[in-house]
């Protein structure tokens, strides 16, 4: 029964999370400690820590995570499954009609002002996080290593990824 | 000789379709990895994505090129749920059909839901282990100057009059100092594009 909640739950949650990331907090919480009391307050900030230190979108490590917590591993999977069921179902109807009225001239032209704003999102997402990113000396010397290794020696993000990841093992 | 000439043509076609089907297999495979990579190797939510896939499918698959992918996310930002999967099942649809959807969705979802499997299992452990906290301070700073390359790189084919610039950069402040809704930027961007710009001309 808890498992039929639960994946309700994560399809609602799934559903009505616009704008990715952490514009689901809210929603998470009011649903799973407000009115579901599956976890505590305490338990959900331990979630976000590792929401945001663990690759992979927030709303799966979230989903996951609650999941396991309320149903082991049956839960996790359950809740997973349930936060991307509306993503995918959306996006398959919105291909088709893409494929329709995409080439039409009005929304050729609609997409030439979405583009601009798509690099704006872009860089305002760079900015958000610079603040907690760039905290002291050190992270400096890292984000100019990425810069390096980026720019100069054309490294792949991976290898930037991991390059970063060993200094800052090293310098802090 | 008109029956042999038949089974050859018969045998040739059979042969076409296995390697087109072989292909489309290696592309499913592909994307699949591609995929698992992005899940696996994107720390920060949502926009931490965009430099790995775009180094991945335009730039050494090119599978998409730099218009496709900017309308990608715009899509992909303004519906409902995580920007990454929505990434990946738009992405995979539109490369490899409905299968590439599928299993370009499980590519990207399965790694977190393994190691946050494991973390759940053993959170203790982890959350006071200081190498993982110094390791993903680290990472952090990257990320900032791996989003901030994407967006100067591809604003490089959409900016390409000052008035664009303008737009773009208004957009920008809006976001940063407004606190303006993403799909409110978005949205506006688009009705004012559709009357502030010139219709394409045909090439």
């Amino acid at each position: 029964m808890i498992l039929i909640q639960l994946y309700l739950s994560f399809l609602k949650i799934g559903t009505f999370a616009f704008g990715g990331g952490y514009a689901m907090v809210p929603l998470l919480q009011n649903e799973i400690i407000a009115s579901r009391g599956w976890i505590t307050s305490a338990e959900f900030a331990d979630l976000m820590s590792v929401a945001q230190i663990t690759p992979g979108p927030i709303a799966i490590n979230s989903a996951t995570f609650i999941g396991y917590q309320v149903g082991g591993v049956a839960g996790s999977a359950l809740a997973t499954l349930a936060v991307v069921t509306p993503s995918i179902l959306i996006i398959f109807v919105l291909v088709r009609m893409l494929m329709i009225y995409g080439d039409t001239p009005v929304v050729r032209r609609i997409f030439r002002g979405v583009k601009p704003q798509v690099i704006a999102l872009i860089a305002a997402a760079a900015i958000g996080i610079s603040n907690m990113a760039f905290a002291s000396v050190e992270d400096l010397l890292i984000g100019a290593t990425a810069a390096l290794g980026l720019f100069v020696c054309k490294l792949h993000p991976i290898a930037v990824i991991g390059l970063c990841a060993g200094a800052g093992l090293l310098l802090h | 000789m008109a029956q042999k000439t038949c089974s050859d043509a018969v045998s040739a076609a059979s042969e076409h379709l296995s390697s087109l089907a072989w292909e489309r297999l290696l592309k499913l495979l592909t994307m699949f990895a591609t995929f698992f990579k992005v899940g696996a190797f994107t720390f920060g939510g949502g926009y931490a994505m965009i430099p790995l896939i775009k180094a991945e499918l335009v730039e050494q698959k090119q599978w998409l090129d730099e218009d496709e992918f900017l309308e990608t996310i715009g899509i992909t930002q303004s519906v409902p749920g995580a920007v990454a999967v929505n990434m990946a099942v738009y992405l995979g649809y539109k490369v490899s059909g409905s299968a590439g959807a599928l299993l370009c969705a499980a590519g990207v979802i399965l790694p977190s839901f393994i190691i946050i499997l494991i973390i759940a299992a053993s959170f203790a452990a982890f959350q006071s282990s200081e190498h993982v906290v110094n390791l993903l301070r680290g990472i952090r700073p990257a990320v900032v100057v791996l989003i901030f390359s994407s967006a100067a790189s591809l604003s490089q084919k959409v900016i390409t009059r000052p008035l664009i610039g303008v737009f773009a950069t208004v957009g920008l402040a809006a976001l940063v100092f407004g606190g303006a809704h993403p799909i409110a930027v978005l949205v506006i961007g688009g009705a004012l594009g559709a009357f502030l710009f010139p219709p394409e001309r045909c090439e």
